[in-house]
Order: C-alpha cells, then structure tokens, then sequence
C-alpha cells in the first residue's frame, strides 16, 4: 500500500517536473511571430500559421485578436510584427505597408422561386428595418418577408452593417443564424426568404442545385470572380499590415499567406484569396 | 441478520485498495463539477465587474456588440421550451413505458423498446437536420417547433428509464393486487405507478436535464431571436443556442458575457434538480 502510494507520488513528481523543464527549455529555443489585430483573419491566421510552424521547426506563431485597429495600432507601434485589418486602411494609416491576403464578400439571397431579381440598398434597408413587410411592395408576390440575420459577432454581420450604415438593434429579424450552411437550409426551405451569405458558401451551394438566388449589386453580379476582382461592393479586403517593409521571418510568412500553399486555407474560411 | 463489515480485524488488501480507488473516483466525479463552477466564475468575473450583474436583468436587449446584456428572454426562452417537451414527453414517455411492461405481448415489448434504444442513440444533430428540413418549413422557426423536436427528443430517455423502475417494482406487488382482485388499470394507478414514484421523477429530472441543455437542435429550428415570445410560433432564443451561435466570434467582454449564459444555465439545472430531488422526497416520506 505504502510502496503504492510512493510510487504514484513519484511519478506525478517526475511528470511535473519534466513538463516544467521542457516549457522552460522550447520557450527558451523559439522565436516568435507575433499578429495581433481583426478576430476575422485570426482563425485564419492561426491555421496558416500551423502550417508555417510545421515548415519552420522551432518558430512559434502567435496570434491575437482584438479588432482591425488594435492590429493596426500594434503593427505601428511595434509591438505586433503584423498587424491585421478586415478593412481599407483610413488615410491617416497610409504609413504602413499593405499586404492583402484574401477577400470576403456578402451578398443578398433569395429563395430561387421567388420572382425579385434585384433589389436597391435602399430596399434592402427598408426590409431589414421593417418599414417593408411585403415582397409585393418590391415587386415580387403578395406574400410576408421572412427576414434572415446573423448572429452578433459574426464578420458577415458586420460587413453588412457597415455597408448600408445600419445599427444591429434596429433590425427586426424573423430568424437569426449561425453559420452560413445553417442560413442556406433555411432559406432553401422557405420561398419567401431573404438573407445575407458569405460569397463563396452561396456560389458552391447554388451550383450543386441549392434552390437559392444570388441578388447583384449596384448591377455587379455577385460572384467569386468579381469578389476576386474587388468589382462587387459588399465586400472588404482581408489586410496584413507591416511598418515598413518586412524583413527576415515576418516578410517569409507574408509571402507565405500570399502563395497558392494557402489558398485551400482561405477557401475553407470562405473567403477567396486575393488577386494580385 | 448479518453485518456488512467483515469481523476480521484487518480487512483484506483487496478492500483496501477497491475503498481508496472508490473514494479517489468520488473525489475526481464531484472535483470536476466544482472545477467548471470554478471556471465558469473566473470566465465570466471581467463581465460580472464590467457590466455589473444587475443590467443582465434590466438592459433594454441583447446586443452585446452595441453595449446592451439583457439574459431575461433567454432564460425564459429555456424554461419555456423545456417545461413545454417535458409536459410532452411525460404522457408519452410513462405510456410507453407501461404498455411495454403491461399491455403489449412479449415480442412487440421487446421490439418496441429496442426501437426506444435506436431513438435514444441519435445524434441531437441529427434531429435537428431532420426538424430544420420537415418541421421548420411546416412551423416555421419557432418556439413550438423546438417544443415538438425536443419532446421528441427526450421522449426515448423518459420511456426507457420509466420502463426499467417500474421492471424493479417487486413481482410480490402485482401478484398480491391481481389476488385482491384489482384491474389492470386499478393495479397501475393504485399500486405500480406510485410504488414507482422515484424512478418516474428520476425518468422526469433526467428528460428535463437533456432538454434544457440541448443546443445544437434547438439552434437550428428556434429562429434564435432575442425576444419574449408573444405565441407559441413566435422564434426564440434558448441560453444554449446563445453560446453556441456567438461564442466562436465573440471577445472580451461579450465573451465573458457569454460564460454568464453558462453560469445561469447552471443555476437554472441546480434548481430544477433541487427542485425534483424535494418533490420526490417530500411525496415518499410525507
């Protein structure tokens, strides 16, 4: 019983002991990268930087969120070696170097059944804050609007506050949700439907016979394609930001983040990698 | 009668060990509850300083991102949703069970209860892929329609938990009432079903905590809007759906506001089971 006893002890000892040393010891061995910035290139950035560790034994990439301007402020001030930003750069900002990774875009999506081909974003407004409740008023039937919202947080919510300048709690939602696959089936599912889905989800999903309707912009039709060009206006770069221009390790993983090696990377997190 | 403990002086090594291993479980079980309590106040502390605990009850909504925290919707939301499959689930899940013990012959009993197994076994995502393509388009997304998805699902843990307390009720029982004479009905009522009360709650509580703590079901067909629903096919938003739609893009505060959902779920599971653990005992002694 005694031997027992010691034994275990012993070993949770050691056990500790080893773990201890061998934090002090891989701490002591890696450099670091440091990014800090926008929560929507992080979970990103986290996966390209696995795979960068995986090709540079010893390097530890670490990444932190805290939104496009602490990113922005962090790469200026040095304490971040890149920045990041889901957004255009202010021109006060114009100081810092630019590295734009990928691209994200929204786009409006009915139901395929439903008559309405295109809608202005003063309709859309209209829609989202309630003021019109029936397709008839936009020309399609005489039927209720089911509206669609996304969960607070999520970057498509955000770009699509920001670009037609409403405020989340002045939008009167039928159904709020999570995902993008989630928001897909249930506007498949409802004619009467109308949501807002990241590009690249609703482009595959309709060209494997998804019952959806992609809604143009500003007479842009809304596809990966224009995305990629930067012609659709629902949309915004997805920014590395450097002072200066990048040296050594830093310049490495941008111009990894920039290489084809990624592109199944940024095509999982929906986005569509950017054309240089 | 004989006594438990062994007479010899020195109980054998094998006891001895089989006691310390028991007792080191016990504490490792109930460690761990403690242990996420513990973490869930540590995560949830910056928003309880921050924002205060109060504006969880009293802001105007839930709009993290533009400053306002109120829970309220979402803790009825939960209540709600789950007293509604549970007032489901009981009928269905006690009349399961008593025609499978009862009424149905051997083999249909046998396969009908298999068939509550293969129920019990689906994946929550499952049903709720299954509810979000047939009931969702039917109900729309709705307080009811996450009613009807989650009685469904707890219906499998209620029927078999009920079937296998009213299986322990002594043979003596049955055979001394069918001797007084009793009906089938007039055994189950008078005799079977209260001499089986403490199973049947433990079949309640146990249904109740599965409903109240799904999520990923009842994300899919609520609708997740913050509201107090007005009827029954208004959408909702349950205190597990909020986690899970914003914990991944949520930071800071909003983040830490999150891990208070998870504390007042907590909260709410604790009363429930305290609540039921007083029922029962109160009713067997009383």
């Amino acid at each position: 019983m005694k031997r027992f006893l010691v034994l275990t002890v012993g070993l949770l000892l050691l056990s500790l002991g080893s773990w201890i040393g061998w934090k002090t010891i891989s701490r002591a061995q890696n450099r670091r990268l440091v990014l800090t910035g926008s929560s929507t290139i992080a979970p990103l950035a986290v996966e390209i930087g696995r795979r960068f560790e995986a090709l540079h034994p010893g390097l530890r990439v670490d990444v932190q969120t805290g939104g496009s301007s602490r990113g922005i402020a962090d790469a200026r001030r040095g304490i971040a070696d890149i920045g990041m930003a889901s957004r255009r750069l202010k021109t006060s900002e114009k100081e810092l170097l630019v590295h734009t990774i990928a691209r994200d875009g929204i786009c409006m999506v009915l139901h395929a059944g439903n008559p309405v081909s295109s809608l202005s974003d003063s309709q859309i407004v209209g829609i989202y804050t309630g003021k019109i409740q029936n397709w008839k008023e936009v020309g399609g039937k005489d039927a209720a609007i089911f509206v669609l919202n996304k969960a607070e947080g999520r970057g498509t919510l955000e770009v699509f506050l920001k670009f037609f300048g409403l405020e989340n709690p002045s939008i009167h939602a039928d159904a709020i949700v999570g995902d993008n696959e989630q928001g897909i089936k249930t506007i498949a599912g409802n004619p009467n439907a109308i949501g807002y889905l990241s590009i690249g989800t609703a482009e595959y999903d309709q060209k494997h016979g998804v019952p959806i309707k992609l809604l143009p912009s500003h007479a842009v039709q809304a596809s990966t394609e224009t995305l990629a060009a930067g012609t659709f206006p629902i949309s915004r770069p997805l920014n590395l930001v450097t002072k200066g221009v990048p040296s050594g390790i830093a310049k490495t993983f941008i111009e990894f983040c920039q290489a084809k090696d990624v592109h199944d990377l940024i095509k999982a997190h929906y986005f569509v990698p950017a054309t240089r | 009668m004989t006594s438990l403990r062994p007479t010899t002086s020195s109980p054998p090594r094998a006891d001895v060990f089989l006691v310390f291993a028991l007792r080191a479980l016990a504490v490792v079980a109930s460690g761990i509850v403690l242990l996420i309590l513990v973490f869930l106040l540590l995560e949830s502390a910056p928003a309880l300083e921050g924002i205060g605990l109060t504006r969880f009850f009293s802001d105007a909504s839930w709009h993290p991102l533009s400053d306002r925290f109120n829970m309220m919707p979402m803790v009825f939301a939960s209540l709600a949703i789950t007293f509604g499959a549970i007032l489901a689930a009981i009928p269905l899940g006690i009349g399961s069970a008593l025609f499978c013990r009862y009424y149905a012959p051997p083999k249909l009993a046998s396969l009908y209860r298999a068939l509550l197994q293969l129920l019990a076994g689906i994946p929550s995502v499952v049903y709720g892929f299954w509810a979000l393509v047939v009931l969702v388009p039917v109900l729309f997304p709705s307080l009811l329609a996450g009613i009807v998805i989650l009685s469904l699902m707890i219906l499998p843990t209620v029927a078999l938990i009920a079937d296998a307390s009213l299986a322990q009720i002594p043979l003596e029982y049955s055979h001394g009432s069918a001797a007084l004479g009793l009906g089938r009905w007039s055994m189950i009522r008078g005799v079977l079903l209260p001499s089986a009360r403490r199973g049947l709650v433990t079949a309640i509580l146990l249904g109740l905590a599965r409903a109240i703590g799904e999520t990923m079901a009842v994300l899919m067909v609520c609708g997740n809007v913050v509201q107090f629903p007005k009827s029954l096919t208004d959408p909702v938003r349950t205190l597990t759906a909020n986690i899970a739609l914003e914990m991944s893009y949520a930071g800071d505060l909003h983040r830490s506001a999150l891990f208070v959902s998870g504390l007042l779920l907590m909260g709410l599971v604790v009363l429930l089971v305290a609540i039921a653990e007083g029922l029962s005992r109160g009713k067997i002694y009383a």
